[in-house]
């Protein structure tokens, strides 16, 4: 038998998790599948497209159930995106579903000129993003599509950080009239979001108030993000937490709100360092003239150490424990200055 | 509309590239005027396309692979009444919707292409929707034989097979020739007949600049399978000085050779014209 895979969350984030009165949903990547299928027996219209991914994107079960609505390519991701603008400029809703990794570094043309140049409303799902993979190593290691995908004109991208957010994403794609790019991975989630939340493209969502420092997250870093501010809540800092959502159009306003009203600002994403939310959140900061202490929290430059999910997001910081040390650094660094 | 008028027709069109690319100081000469009498046959005779229908869904596709050849596209469509054909005078220039690669921003055009090896992978899913709608319209693409190295191509080619998409045809302008030298030189990729062919394509070879035998071609039923029409076709045909020469590929006449290509194709309109007398 093989060993459990490690958790995201150390014995005393977990036990915050229950504090916070937190629960676990299921996976993102089952959450999408779910809410496709579900719209797709309403709207047959609705086309899944996949590169021998139907397994790895829980589409079996969409398959079986509605065998018409969806198109085997095999592997062959660059027929992927071309088919499914193709697909979608004959009028149908078609959402091309491949591993984030494949999907946009070996399609990065299709995406460019099929998609997003030729402004089909297409949508492509990024499964197992990020360092979903864990140990299988950079080749299924997505930390480019960020950075990349931002680059081309004509894209919303979507990262939700959790079953609500991937739900709304999915809806709101399947009615969009333009390209749209979702990403997420296939741990499960933890609900962050009270009901009656409102999802709105470009807007990101505040999950916590506070003004000591701010924490913006996206996708599925916005946990961790969570569980640092409660941390520091312990020792008297009243942090916020952002869902920064929406990568394309980019929430500036709630960029600079934070930038002017925080001490301090902490942004973490499971992408490279390079071209992502973190220097999408500087280039903002920088141009607006504000000075506030920042750091950006994703992988460097480097070789991406192996190990699970769990053991890389730690090893980078990308947890609670990493996150608030993070934070603390900062503000002592603020505090020196003043 | 008759072989001759189609005969013609492409001379005229052939003027008017020349025209165009010269006006502009840029475009790809070999190669439109290798995939002229191809377009010609397609929006003259062939397919269900029109700027009345253009918005219905039933109309038929064409997405020009090779995209480079956008000239002789233009033309076309200008010729179809998708646009005033002096719009033409702006090519390339600042702010003109007429890019050197098609783009949507002219009416005519599906999607936007010009990197190679993109529009058989979308004729595939347009296909695909027409199948899942039992809809009667029918996808054509344009590909030049040097981008057959584009594995994208391949991938696209195996898809289509399987899927048994007969509303589908692709076209290949076979010039044998590409920017660096002979396509058989530069990276072979013959025999493409055959490879189609085991690739699951019903295959048809045919002189790309014969209008009845590319009309025929073009309207041959093709049950359960996509169609593959290779056109043989001659790059910078029509000019006696470009055609067959490398460097035509997008070479820009200069004042003195452009007065030399308009007298030929002067004297080539004045014989048809004769003959249809």
């Amino acid at each position: 038998m093989s060993a459990p895979a490690p958790s995201m969350f150390t014995p005393a984030a977990l036990d915050l998790l229950t504090k916070l009165g937190l629960k676990k949903g299921r996976a993102n990547l089952e959450e999408f599948a779910a809410t496709l299928e579900e719209l797709a027996r309403d709207n047959p219209n609705i086309i899944a497209v996949t590169s021998d991914s139907r397994g790895s994107g829980k589409l079996g079960h969409f398959g079986k159930e509605l065998p018409k609505q969806i198109v085997e390519v095999g592997i062959a991701e660059q027929n992927l995106v071309g088919i499914t603008a193709g697909l979608a400029a004959a009028g149908k809703k078609s959402f091309g579903v491949s591993p984030a990794c494949f999907l946009t570094a070996r399609s990065f043309e299709q995406i460019k000129n099929d998609v997003c140049y030729s402004d089909v409303p297409a949508t492509l799902v990024g499964i197992s993003a990020g360092v979903s993979y864990g140990a299988l190593g950079s080749t299924h290691h997505s930390l480019h599509d960020v950075a990349a995908l931002r680059c081309i004109h004509n894209l919303t991208i979507l990262l939700p950080a959790d079953n609500f957010e991937t739900r709304e994403a999915i809806r709101l794609a399947a009615s969009a009239p333009h390209p749209v790019f979702v990403r997420f991975g296939k741990a499960a989630m933890y609900d962050l979001h009270p009901a009656g939340t409102k999802f709105e493209v470009g807007k990101a969502i505040t999950l916590r108030e506070g003004n000591d420092v701010a924490f913006i997250g996206t996708g599925e870093t916005v946990v961790h993000c969570l569980l640092a501010a409660a941390k520091l809540a312990e020792q008297g800092l009243n942090c916020r937490v952002i869902s920064m959502h929406t990568i394309k159009p980019f929430d500036s306003d709630a960029v600079l709100k934070a930038a002017r009203e925080c001490r301090a600002i902490v942004t973490a994403e499971e992408h490279s360092v390079y071209g992502g939310l973190g220097e999408a959140c500087a280039g903002v900061i920088a141009q607006s003239g504000i000075a506030v202490p920042m750091k950006i929290t994703g992988f460097p430059d480097e070789d991406t150490v192996t190990g699970a999910q769990a053991d890389i997001f730690r090893h980078y910081g990308l947890s609670m424990e990493g996150l608030a040390a993070s934070a603390k650094e900062l503000l002592e660094r603020a505090g020196a200055r003043a | 509309m008759t072989d001759q008028e189609l005969k013609l027709k492409s001379v005229q069109y052939r003027q008017k590239i020349l025209r165009y690319i010269t006006e502009a100081g840029a475009g790809h000469t070999g190669g439109s005027l290798s995939c002229t009498d191809i377009l010609n046959v397609l929006y003259n005779r062939v397919m269900n396309v029109s700027p009345q229908n253009f918005s219905s869904p039933a109309r038929d596709r064409y997405i020009q692979s090779k995209g480079h050849s956008v000239e002789a596209l233009y033309v076309v469509l200008a010729d179809c009444g998708f646009f005033p054909e002096s719009e033409l005078e702006t090519l390339c220039h600042y702010k003109s919707p007429f890019v050197g690669h098609p783009t949507r921003k002219v009416p005519g055009i599906e999607m936007n292409t010009g990197a190679l090896g993109h529009g058989l992978p979308i004729c595939v899913g347009l296909a695909i929707a027409g199948k899942l709608d039992a809809a009667p319209h029918r996808v054509f693409t344009l590909l030049g034989d040097g981008e057959m190295a584009e594995g994208s191509n391949w991938e696209a080619a195996m898809a289509a097979a399987h899927y048994e998409l007969d509303n589908l045809t692709a076209i290949l302008d076979h010039n044998t020739l590409q920017i660096t030298g002979h396509t058989r030189d530069v990276c072979s990729n013959e025999p493409l007949d055959e490879k189609f062919a085991s690739f699951g394509w019903n295959v048809i070879t045919v002189d790309g600049h014969d209008f009845a035998k590319l009309t025929e071609a073009l309207e041959a039923p093709s049950p359960g399978k996509p169609k593959m029409v290779i056109a043989n076709t001659v790059k910078g045909r029509g000019v006696s000085f470009m055609e067959n020469v490398v460097s035509w590929h997008h070479g820009v006449p200069s004042a003195e050779q452009y007065e030399l290509a308009q007298n030929e194709l002067a004297a080539a309109e004045l014989a048809l014209a004769g003959e249809a007398r």
